[in-house]
């Protein structure tokens, strides 16, 4: 029991859900007062990691969990997004008449599962903490259960990612069967010698990983579900796995693989420029910004990987900041997407933006800096993620990943350039409502200045991450 | 010397626009943000006049130097000016306020954003001609794309969303392989730091590709044939101001990044290619004064007229010459003042009568004969008569040509005449003549502010025409300097291969 410190944070969240369950279930309407109490559960989780953050590498339950830098400042970015995705979206969920009791338990228990995956250091604990944060997304994506998209969207997801988790646990079988051990220390170990049923193993569960993360060719579901579900869960969608699949990734691959980079590299290559080009080019013909947006999350996922496939540990910390960065882009992004709305209706087509800037000067300013940052127009932060990420590309003389991926994001300035010139070029139309709750305000606020203000300090994030070591 | 001049003459700018942000101005008017706006801009230029004149011209080494730590201390914000540089803080400093001052007769709507749009303009600018560092330069050098953009895509013509598309694209485009450069470089040599490379030269093997890359973005950005296409599109419908700004100082950028970076250093490299871009600068000065001849829009005619130009002073640059690469500078900022001005020019027309057709103008010197001294003080300096700023360049570049290959230089010459055809006939056309169009009766001659502007821009021309010894005293001796570098370099590159 003396370690049991260091699973405080888990075992706060896990215990804080049953509460709220009991709490829904016993108290009449009390919908608003379990999210604001989630809201708060998060914020004291957040401050409880924070606490152990300062501790060395700690290994839990017979070495099958561990506690160690990238997984404290993946669980840091990952739960204090989630306290902005809570709080930008309190207002959202109740004028669509979401706000059920099971909508803040689902997200809690999807961030557990998240938190499990993060410090996994065995393939059953990472495959327990997978299952139960998709299982809490199935229910979410399709939470707006009256609306057929909503449903679509759940279904769609709920098929495809039970796929991948099936070709994912094969590959774990793969693993295990030939490297005698569900450990990954220990398959590391064990994994001196090649052959190929571990090399299968690799391809299998690397196609589970890109599946979750979106990455091309694995990527069929995002646009579905990132237009499908109702935005709030959309805003969730687009950050929180992603940073738990990433951070898995960062674990698969530099763990029990590490020895197999030869067999990997290539993949990881693949799929990285696969899905650079294909989210530029793809994101161009649409018209709805919540699938645009998936499709250039697509392509920001790319990136990451690039980091990765550097086999440095440069490369992971760029990834890591790339993911960090993209993180505050996104919410500034959906931020601005929540106030679009007028007589209780939420708008989301790019149309709909038309001439924004005369009406809404700050708000399309904050448009402005978030796509030019996403879009990685220097000075703004998103520059400084893509120059990590090249920096580290170029650093192993992949010239050929730097130059794709440097004219990919040229073919991606297009679109983002196109919602710039309809909020700015072109006529206005009915202005939208100028109210806003607090917490979307401040979400807002706070993104958008740290987009704007990031190249006056860049290295605080870099500093931070380059504590990460896995090589 | 303690006081951080450089940095305040980039940050000032932006201290200004964010106090525009926050002035409430009585709707329509704005008047107040665009006193403040021309304050900050001419405190702007006083500064820069200032540097000027504490400014050593003897010295070959970078001066006001300003290191900070940046970016987790491998690169750091540095900033530092020589004699290129100096002029060029100047010519931005003292283009903006003119901007300013000739705002209201082109924007109507929207006029707080517009100087917001300018000033931020200006600290990107200024902060490419001070960068002493690849990754600060490549910052400032990419964040003038922003402002741009905005400034043609909102006020600019009917096809301003094209134009503003193919600006961006296209300088984006040949940026990101600089880009890739840059990091190179940094990987090569451990630092991006350019005094410190220019200490460490970098090896011989990575030059060409490198300078490619460079090459990529300069030549967009000069820009060269052939792809020069952006440019008059963006001018013709780039509001009057945008065109000014993107013609005295946008395309100067690449021009000085020729000498501060290409031949600085890659010089092995600039020697391997001086013949590609001689061909391209020939075919720049020819093909595109032959289309200027053709053009039926004024700005158009302008536009193409600059890519001619700067066909010359990237020619004169890789003479690799004393006057030659002297030559280039003066040009730069001789064009950076006489297509101002005529940009400006158009934009008095344009704004009295709403069309930039050459045909639907003519006889303008019996109505507007104020306007028609300017305009050929104007049309002359663009031609390069001699007693104006535009003759001492071309005829600097032209001599450094005739010392490097005779060839080249006798066609380039021939840029000359047709350059004065097309600037003479194009002055005919809309300044003699008879009066064929009854509607242009109604025009008037020169308001004040415009006859402040235009005259702000005359007296430059034809002072630094007749007298060219301030500005050339102030570049002698860092091109001294560079060539020196240059020579150095490829001497040492000639006897490692024996």
């Amino acid at each position: 029991m003396e370690n049991f410190q260091y699973i405080l944070p888990e075992i706060f969240i896990s215990i804080a859900i049953m509460l709220f369950l009991l709490v829904g279930v016993f108290k009449k309407n009390s919908s608003i007062l379990i999210y604001n109490l989630s809201t708060i559960s998060l914020v004291i989780l957040l401050a409880l990691i924070i606490n152990l953050s300062s501790l060395n590498k700690i290994y839990l339950f017979n070495s099958s969990y561990q506690i160690d830098n990238l997984s404290n400042y993946m669980k840091i970015i990952l739960v204090g997004s989630g306290v902005f995705v809570m709080l930008t979206g309190s207002k959202y969920i109740q004028v669509i008449n979401l706000n059920k009791i099971e909508y803040p338990i689902l997200i809690l228990s999807s961030i557990l599962g998240m938190m499990i995956m993060i410090s996994s250091n065995d393939l059953i604990v990472f495959y327990m903490g997978l299952e139960l944060q998709s299982l809490a997304l199935y229910v979410l994506a399709s939470f707006n259960r009256d609306n057929l998209l909503s449903t679509e969207s759940g279904l769609k997801y709920f098929v495809l990612s039970a796929l991948s988790s099936g070709l994912l646990l094969y590959g774990c079988s793969l693993i295990y069967g030939f490297s005698e051990s569900t450990n990954f220390d220990q398959i590391l170990i064990n994994s001196t010698v090649f052959n190929y049923g571990k090399t299968f193993g690799i391809v299998f569960i690397l196609v589970g990983l890109a599946f979750k993360i979106s990455a091309v060719p694995f990527h069929m579901w995002a646009p579905d579900v990132y237009q499908g579900s109702p935005t709030s869960v959309t805003l969730f969608f687009a950050i929180l796995p992603k940073i738990a699949a990433l951070s898995v990734f960062i674990k698969f691959l530099y763990t029990p693989f590490a020895n197999m980079n030869d067999q990997w590299q290539t993949i990881i290559v693949f799929i990285s420029i696969a899905s650079m080009i294909f989210g530029a080019v793809a994101a161009i013909g649409q018209k709805n910004l919540k699938r645009l947006i998936a499709y250039s999350s697509i392509s920001h996922m790319g990136y990451a990987l690039a980091g990765l496939a550097t086999v440095s540990n440069q490369g992971i910390q760029s990834s890591i900041t790339y993911i960090s960065i993209y993180l505050v882009m996104n919410l500034a992004f959906f931020s601005c997407l929540f106030m679009l709305k007028r007589n209780d209706n939420y708008y989301e087509n790019i149309e709909d933006l038309s001439g924004l800037s005369k009406k809404h000067p700050i708000l399309s300013f904050s448009f402005l800096i978030v796509l030019f940052s996403l879009a990685g127009i220097p000075p703004l932060a998103g520059f400084f993620a893509k120059f990590y990420i090249f920096l580290a590309v170029i650093e192993q003389s992949m010239y050929f990943l730097a130059i794709v991926g440097l004219l990919a994001t040229v073919v991606a300035a297009f679109y983002y350039l196109r919602i710039i010139k309809i909020i700015y070029f072109d006529q206005e139309k009915d202005g939208y409502e100028t109210s806003h709750n607090l917490g979307l305000k401040i979400t807002l606020a706070i993104s958008t200045i740290f987009i704007l203000a990031y190249f006056i300090y860049p290295s605080g994030i870099t500093e931070i991450v380059s504590k990460i070591t896995m090589i | 010397m303690n006081f951080p001049i450089l940095s305040s003459l980039i940050l000032l700018p932006t201290i200004g626009a964010l106090f525009i942000l926050f002035t409430k101005s009585s709707s329509g008017k704005y008047q107040s943000s665009k006193y403040v706006a021309l304050f900050i801009s001419l405190v702007n230029f006083l500064l820069s006049l200032y540097l000027w004149y504490v400014f050593d011209k003897n010295s070959i080494d970078f001066q006001f130097v300003e290191n900070r730590e940046w970016l987790s201390g491998f690169i750091n914000y540095k900033v530092g000016i020589d004699g290129i540089s100096i002029l060029f803080i100047i010519l931005t400093t003292f283009i903006t306020p003119i901007c300013i001052i000739s705002v209201n007769a082109t924007i109507k709507n929207r006029l707080k954003d517009f100087l917001i749009a300018i000033l931020i303009m200006e600290t990107f600018m200024i902060g490419v001609f001070c960068s002493l560092d690849l990754i600060v330069f490549y910052l400032f050098f990419e964040a003038g794309l922003i402002p741009m953009f905005l400034i043609i895509g909102i006020w600019g013509g009917d096809r301003r969303v094209y134009s503003a598309f193919k600006f961006f694209l296209y300088t984006l485009l040949g940026s990101v392989l600089m880009l890739v450069a840059i990091i190179s470089i940094y990987w090569i040599t451990g630092t991006t730091d350019v005094e410190r490379l220019y200490e460490l030269g970098i090896q011989t093997d990575y030059q060409n590709l490198l300078w490619l890359a460079f090459f990529s973005s300069f030549a967009v950005k000069t820009p060269m044939w052939p792809v020069h296409t952006w440019l008059p599109d963006a001018h013709v419908e780039a509001p009057t101001v945008g065109s000014v700004l993107l013609a005295a100082i946008l395309l100067k950028m690449a021009g000085y990044g020729f000498i501060r970076f290409s031949i600085g250093l890659f010089p092995i490299a600039s020697e391997n290619f001086t013949m590609l871009v001689y061909i391209l600068s020939l075919i720049a000065i020819i093909y595109t004064s032959l289309v200027a001849l053709m053009q039926e829009d004024m700005k158009k005619l302008i536009a193409y007229s600059s890519v001619a130009h700067m066909g010359f002073v990237t020619l004169g640059i890789f003479t690799m010459t004393q006057q030659g690469i002297e030559g280039s500078i003066f040009q730069m900022i001789s064009h950076g003042l006489v297509s101002a001005a005529l940009f400006l020019s158009v934009g008095v027309v344009y704004e009295r009568h709403h069309t930039r057709l050459i045909n639907k103008y003519g006889g303008l010197v019996s109505i507007m004969p104020r306007y028609a001294i300017v305009f050929m003080v104007f049309t002359l300096g663009a031609l390069g008569l001699p007693g104006t700023t535009g003759f001492v360049g071309e005829f600097l570049i032209l001599m450094g040509a005739f010392e490097k290959n005779i060839l080249v230089a006798m066609i380039a010459s021939l840029g000359v005449i047709l350059g004065a055809a097309y600037m003479l006939w194009l002055f005919k056309r809309v300044i003699f003549g008879e009066i064929t169009n009854q509607q242009l009766k109604s025009m008037k001659d020169l308001k004040t502010f415009e006859i402040i502007t235009l005259s702000a821009l005359v007296i430059p021309i034809l002072f630094f025409g007749f007298y060219p010894e301030p500005l050339m005293n102030s570049i002698e001796a860092s091109v001294e300097n560079t060539l020196n570098m240059y020579n150095f370099d490829l001497i040492n590159n000639l006897a490692s291969k024996d």
